[in-house]
């Protein structure tokens, strides 16, 4: 087991709400001990200066594909764990939209055996609302909770019919679980391959309005409120979204959202050239959504940030763009993405590791493992200055579909622990 | 001279790549006067025709200008195509251009085609239309015609009327147009406009009557229901030709000696009245031939220093 001693490191950690700099003592796994005093006791030689370095709780990604079962030339859970714990993330969420669908407990236990098989991180499904997502009849939420899944949603197909999406939040509070709406109103989106406006209109590719998104977020959020249910919006992309849950929150509707990296980090201008790397669902927004993302994150009003980490093989990439698949990679690009917007001063470090860790605890209703003496380790070191470039050869994940590829990037983490083994260190 | 790989779109030209090229197709047009309507410019090259969509007017005109400059053109059309047995665009162009082809010319139904196509082969690539994005060598024969009747296009109020949201002609003339000096209302239905059309530098005037008021020209759109998809756009063509239809009621109030353009094949009673088909001041039949001069340009600019 792991013995080691982490040196004046600048421990972040939005649980306990420190920010400071100190060393850690990990012996057999275990956190030791925490303090500025501490030493390594001669009997550990491993040693790690933590000079530059930050520690922070182990990262958290409610919303990823990790494609198995069905999909399994897109990733798998061993690739999809394995870019997961190289992008920081010890706790990750995939999405129920495999072949076939998660909609029963045994898919659920399926990927979560699997997942804890490889022993470096932790996968907690979400499944489907409805059997085969295909937004008719509800999938056993009992059960399926008692297997071990934190949430239900039918991201990528929206549940189209009101009645059907009230029904699965009334039923909900039987368990008070977690219900994840994918926001589109498809009888908008039909057809469309990017966002509806100036560069849709430039490239002649059928757009995707705001409205679409902005109306099934304000329909869930009614729904929600009318039932009494928990609900959370999935990889929210649109000013007026950011403004809808703002109100709702206000009136105590139990809301909350999440969005990607990419939204705060790219607009549609990244589609110019029928980049299909660009594309995916919601499609990137215009300059203002972008700065409305990034004050939602500034003001709290977004919870977290999720990947939505989407592996597509370059087969399914290297076409059309409007026979493009939708979405892109994202384990192993967001620490530096986030720490972006450290940089140009609009999030100081707490909050964004924030938005990485205690911000999706609290959305799903799980406390992960604390870094505190006693506990097991499980964290991640991130060196915010480090430079890399994400490329085929070096992306962990089994597909590279991701606008940041032969990209030079800032920041990462350099080493993850879970479960009191390092499971991964950047060389 | 200025030297580019392929033709994919207006938005890549400047305003002297738009010179450049009227001025070769003038020169051209004059061969295609001649008795013997042939000159010896790309002997022994071969040009691919690649039309995934059906559209018999600008197959034509490419192979035909391609025979002009003593090209050899082989075509494939959309029925031949093994597209329809699934094999991918990508693969398709891969394994002509592996037979040896020097040039491609592809008309595809998907916006961005011909870019997808330029990144995969080494021959030059010219975008004969592509999805609802761009039709360049349809917005260069139009500035031709206009070259060619006015004198000059600067200054020149151009009325464009009709389904801009599905026009790739209208994109690229409205381009084209702007590039060369000049000014571009648009109108039509307000569900055909695209979002923030105005980025292209058009004026959007809903009103027809408005929008055609002292232009120079009328370039009326053809009505694609094929493109529309789902739900129609408007009630229905009865409509369309009281309220969007060029009459000659609506043509008495653009200026005297105004022209009218129609990239064909006209909907006639639609888009277009009966009455105004056949006046000396409709040129459909002059872009008809300047479409071919304007393809020798592009084919000859594109192959001959190969
Ligand atoms: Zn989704």
């Amino acid at each position: 087991m792991l013995d080691l001693f982490i040196r004046a490191i600048r421990l972040i950690d939005p649980f306990s709400s420190r920010d400071e700099v100190t060393s850690l003592l990990i012996i057999n796994g275990r956190i030791e001990a925490i303090g500025k005093d501490i030493d390594a006791p001669s009997a550990v030689n491993n040693v790690i200066d933590g000079k530059g370095l930050w520690l922070t709780p182990g990262l958290m990604d409610i919303h990823c594909h990790l494609r198995e079962p069905g999909e399994e030339y897109k990733e798998d859970i061993a690739s999809g764990t394995m870019s997961a714990v190289a992008g920081g993330f010890t706790t990750i969420c995939p999405m129920p939209n495999t072949r076939p669908p998660n909609d029963c407990a045994s898919i659920t236990r399926f990927i979560i055996e699997k997942g804890e098989s490889y022993k470096r991180a932790r996968a907690l499904p979400i499944a489907c609302i409805t059997k085969g997502q295909k937004g008719e009849e509800l999938t056993e939420f009992g059960d399926i909770l008692a297997s071990g899944a934190i949430a239900f949603s039918d991201d990528g197909l929206p549940v189209r019919d009101a009645s059907i999406m009230r029904l699965a939040l009334e039923y909900s509070r039987n368990f008070d679980c977690l219900i994840i709406s994918h926001a589109e109103e498809m009888s908008l989106s039909k057809g469309g391959a990017m966002n509806e406006g100036r560069m849709s209109t430039i490239l002649g590719l059928k757009g995707i309005p705001s409205a679409c998104e902005d109306i099934a977020v304000y329909r869930d959020i009614r729904l929600a409120e009318l039932t009494g249910a928990r609900l959370h919006i999935a990889h929210v992309s649109t000013k007026e979204a950011v403004r809808l849950i703002m109100e709702a929150k206000q009136r105590g509707v139990r809301v909350t959202c999440e969005t990607a990296p990419h939204y705060f980090s790219l607009t549609e201008d990244a589609v110019d050239g029928y980049n299909t790397l660009s594309k995916m669902n919601p499609p990137l927004r215009t300059e203002e959504d972008r700065e409305a993302i990034i004050e939602g994150l500034k003001d709290g009003i977004i919870d977290c940030i999720a990947t939505d980490h989407a592996p597509h093989s370059i087969l399914e990439k290297e076409c059309e763009f409007e026979r493009a698949m939708n979405g892109i990679i994202g384990f192993e690009t967001a620490v530096p993405l986030g720490l972006e917007l450290v940089r140009q001063g609009i999030l100081d470090e707490l909050s964004l590791i924030h938005l990485f860790t205690k911000g999706p605890a609290s959305v799903i209703g799980i406390e992960p493992e604390p870094v505190k003496a006693g506990s097991m380790a499980e964290f991640t070191v991130i060196d915010p200055e480090r430079e890399f470039i994400p490329t085929k050869e070096t992306l962990f994940s089994k597909s590279h579909n991701t606008p940041f590829l032969n990209k030079k990037l800032r920041g990462r983490p350099v080493l993850t622990a879970y479960n009191g083994k390092i499971v991964f260190k950047l060389k | 001279m200025y030297q580019m790989k392929h033709l994919l779109s207006i938005r890549q030209l400047k305003r002297e790549d738009i010179e450049f090229l009227l001025s070769q197709a003038e020169a051209f047009k004059e061969v295609l006067s001649r008795p013997i309507k042939k000159v010896p410019a790309l002997r022994g090259k071969t040009i691919v025709n690649l039309f995934f969509e059906p559209s018999t007017r600008t197959k034509l005109s490419f192979e035909l200008a391609a025979k002009r400059l003593s090209a050899d053109t082989v075509s494939i059309s959309k029925s031949m195509s093994s597209l329809e047995k699934g094999e991918d665009l990508i693969d398709t162009v891969k394994n002509i251009e592996a037979m040896k082809a020097d040039c491609f010319v592809i008309r595809h139904r998907a916006s961005g085609a011909a870019h997808l196509i330029a990144g995969v082969t080494k021959c030059p690539v010219i975008n004969a239309g592509d999805g609802t994005n761009e039709h360049p060598t349809q917005a260069l024969l139009d500035c031709l015609t206009l070259k060619e009747h006015f004198g000059n296009i600067r200054g020149l109020r151009v009325a464009i009327i009709g389904d801009i949201l599905h026009s790739r002609v209208a994109r690229s003339d409205i381009l084209a147009l702007m590039l060369m000096g000049a000014e571009c209302i648009i109108s039509g239905p307000a569900t055909m406009m695209p979002k923030d059309i105005e980025a292209l530098g058009a004026r959007v005037c809903l009103d027809v009557k408005e929008a055609v008021k002292d232009a120079d020209c009328i370039i009326c759109l053809r009505i694609q229901r094929e493109r529309q998809g789902g739900a129609r756009l408007f009630p229905s063509l009865r409509e369309y030709a009281m309220f969007f239809g060029l009459s000659p009621e609506i043509f008495s109030l653009t200026k005297d000696d105004a022209v009218i353009m129609h990239p064909g094949p006209v909907n006639k009673g639609v888009e277009l009245s009966p009455e105004l088909m056949n006046i000396k001041q409709t040129l459909i039949f002059q872009q008809v031939t300047s479409g071919v001069a304007v393809r020798m340009a592009v084919l000859a600019m594109l192959l001959a220093g190969q």
